[in-house]
């Protein structure tokens, strides 16, 4: 469960975003769709307690970004935007790293692990160095580190940048499985097909501010659009014209 | 603490599994430090035991003139060589390396000489060149000795006693052991270690920083449940220990290459027993906190691994520069230098190798001091990790 309310944060002369305010319910997976620049990871970010808003709050799963720092990233999931793994260390040995990070360990971090591996299909490269990862490979171990210790929210920048058709279609499931099984998703995309095959939400967010926010059909309806493609353009361009 | 601990597990996998690392870490001053200041000694001590052992090979134009002189000369180990050269041919014979050194006897040496005026000799010497200068020194010692024994005979004849003309009488008491005459060599060995503790951490600091930052795993760790603390200070101990480890292989080299170098014909003795390495690790150990501390805060404010790297290259001359002034100006311990990062292990460390007592307040004073500065690197590393900056 993730409320935000009234976000606002400037960097130097730059207004990245100015009262932003929604909720992203549990067993739903919510987009957050912008064009590049519209501050979707900036939002992102303060969410995932990496940078600090200038005012407003942001809560997730009923802890304070700000002050409750730690309880946040306990219970959130993150996948930053072009995240890399230790090129050096094993898929297996990544996962590890940060599972132990998130105090687990012995049989019950393997186990997890083996799991993982399991619900990702990592069993052929799970245990070679990440140097020679392809694209897709690379975004499973990171997805496996960030669900490692079976966080209730998951938040994911860009998840599918740069992956071919399988490894999206892959992750459309996972994120559908962890929907099933009650968990909040919220992730960032600028592809509006992406958002529609997958999301119950949408926020859409365009220079800093929330444009318009709720389910699809929410969305054509206060558009008047005649599909999401179309709303999600006027939506976006919307508050340049004003 | 636990947090600390998965963190500086981690780093020290995967950096040993580097092979760049692990080359540049352990056998840059593993290896290539001690080898090139072992053939650098054994050159040097082949030169002084060839030019001491030869006797002096003097070649003198007019010997004729002076039957005296040439006895003198050749009781004193010199093998006088008779040459026909006048002054200027001479010189173009030495300077061209003919000949290192040409005695000329003028043709009124033996005139003057009966007449009792001051006889006059040249001697001709490249003092530019390192390798017969030696030589030219021994020549001129024998030729002023040859002329106080004249005079004192002289002066016998008149009645007076020789001692008239020498109002004082110097007498030399040389204190310098065979150690401390090998501890500007040696000095050369602390600055290897301190070298090789630096580019032992180097990758470490880069990778831990500017390395995580541009291979984009930096923001994802941020995210994890581990305060910023945790991260930075399990990254520098993972660096702290590479340079300690890349220090104490130095030693142990070190160690076993000076068993192997002819220090002993160099008339110095290296006081490089086992129990002076470890007591030189105990002092120079103090050092990596602060080390580790510098080279994480220099590489937490560059961008990029290249940026990083380029700049470290800079920042190492920072502990290195007091000790190469220190090697070449000799100077001597004291409380007040105690207080500099660098160039108090290096003088407690040369101490040591001279085999000299060492004040155990010095020794308080040089730990005291650096680990103290190291904890403030150290801290402030911590706060610009805590930047949000730090994503770049």
């Amino acid at each position: 469960m993730i409320v935000v309310e009234g976000l606002s944060r400037r960097f130097g002369t730059v207004q990245a975003l100015s009262d932003v305010s929604f909720s992203v319910g549990d067993g739903r997976i919510t987009g957050l769709l912008g064009h590049n620049g519209a501050g979707k990871s900036t939002t992102l970010r303060i969410l995932s307690t990496v940078l600090r808003a200038d005012s407003g709050r942001a809560l997730v799963d009923g802890h304070d970004c700000r002050t409750e720092s730690l309880a946040v990233r306990r219970s959130l999931g993150v996948l930053p935007h072009g995240s890399g793994l230790y090129a050096n260390l094993t898929g297996r040995e990544n996962i590890r790293y940060y599972g132990r990070l998130h105090g687990l360990q012995g049989a019950a971090l393997e186990s997890a692990i083996d799991d993982l591996v399991g619900r990702l299909r990592l069993e052929g490269v799970v245990d070679r160095r990440a140097k020679g990862y392809s694209q897709g490979e690379r975004l499973k171990v990171a997805l496996g580190r960030a669900l490692i210790h079976r966080p209730q929210t998951i938040i994911l920048d860009e998840p599918t940048n740069g992956l071919d058709v399988n490894a999206v279609r892959m992750l459309r499931e996972l994120l559908r499985e962890l929907r099933a099984s009650g968990r909040c998703i919220l992730f960032s995309s600028h592809v509006m097909q992406e958002v529609a095959a997958l999301c119950d939400d949408i926020v859409i967010i365009s220079g800093g501010r929330v444009v318009v926010s709720g389910t699809p059909d929410f969305i054509l309806e206060h558009t008047g659009a005649a599909d999401l493609e179309e709303a999600f353009v006027r939506a976006a361009d919307a508050e340049r014209v004003e | 603490m636990s947090g600390i601990g998965v963190v500086f597990r981690k780093e020290v996998l995967e950096n040993i599994r580097d092979k760049r690392v692990i080359l540049s870490a352990f056998f840059f001053g593993v290896l290539f430090a001690p080898i090139i200041f072992a053939v650098g000694t054994s050159i040097a001590s082949k030169r002084i035991v060839q030019t001491q052992d030869k006797p002096l090979e003097l070649p003198v134009s007019g010997a004729e003139r002076a039957p005296n002189l040439i006895a003198f000369l050749e009781e004193n180990g010199t093998l006088a060589k008779p040459v026909e050269l006048t002054t200027d041919e001479a010189m173009q014979a030495v300077r061209e390396g003919e000949h290192d050194l040409v005695l000329i006897v003028p043709e009124d040496y033996a005139t003057k000489l009966r007449e009792g005026e001051s006889a006059p000799l040249e001697l001709v010497a490249d003092s530019s060149n390192t390798q017969t200068s030696g030589n030219a020194d021994r020549a001129r010692r024998l030729l002023e000795a040859y002329g106080r024994q004249l005079a004192a005979l002289r002066l016998l004849v008149r009645g007076i006693s020789p001692q008239v003309i020498q109002p004082v009488e110097v007498h030399s008491l040389d204190v310098a052991t065979p150690a401390g005459r090998a501890a500007l060599f040696l000095g050369m060995l602390t600055y290897f270690c301190f070298m090789s503790m630096l580019v032992g951490g180097f990758y470490l600091a880069i990778d831990t920083t500017a390395g995580e930052r541009e291979r984009g795993s930096l923001e994802s760790l941020l995210t994890l449940p581990v305060s910023r603390a945790t991260l930075i200070i399990g990254k520098m101990l993972a660096t702290g220990s590479f340079m300690a480890v890349s220090l104490l292989l130095t030693l142990v080299t070190f160690g076993i290459v000076l068993e192997f170098t002819p220090l002993e014909r160099l008339g110095m003795s290296a006081n490089f027993g086992w129990d002076v390495v470890a007591g030189i690790f105990a002092v120079m150990v103090a050092f990596v906190p602060f080390g580790a501390g510098l080279l994480t805060v220099v590489a937490s404010f560059t961008r990029s691994n290249r940026e990083a790297q380029s700049w470290l290259s800079v920042v190492f001359f920072v502990p290195l520069a007091p000790i190469m002034f220190a090697i070449l100006s000799g100077t001597k311990s004291s409380a007040t230098l105690m207080l500099i990062p660098s160039l108090s292990q290096h003088l407690l460390a040369t101490n040591l190798l001279r085999g000299d007592s060492i004040p155990p307040l010095h020794v308080a004073l040089s730990m005291g001091t650096t680990l103290l500065l190291g904890a403030l690197l150290t801290w402030l590393a911590v706060r610009l990790y805590k930047r949000e900056a730090i994503l770049g």
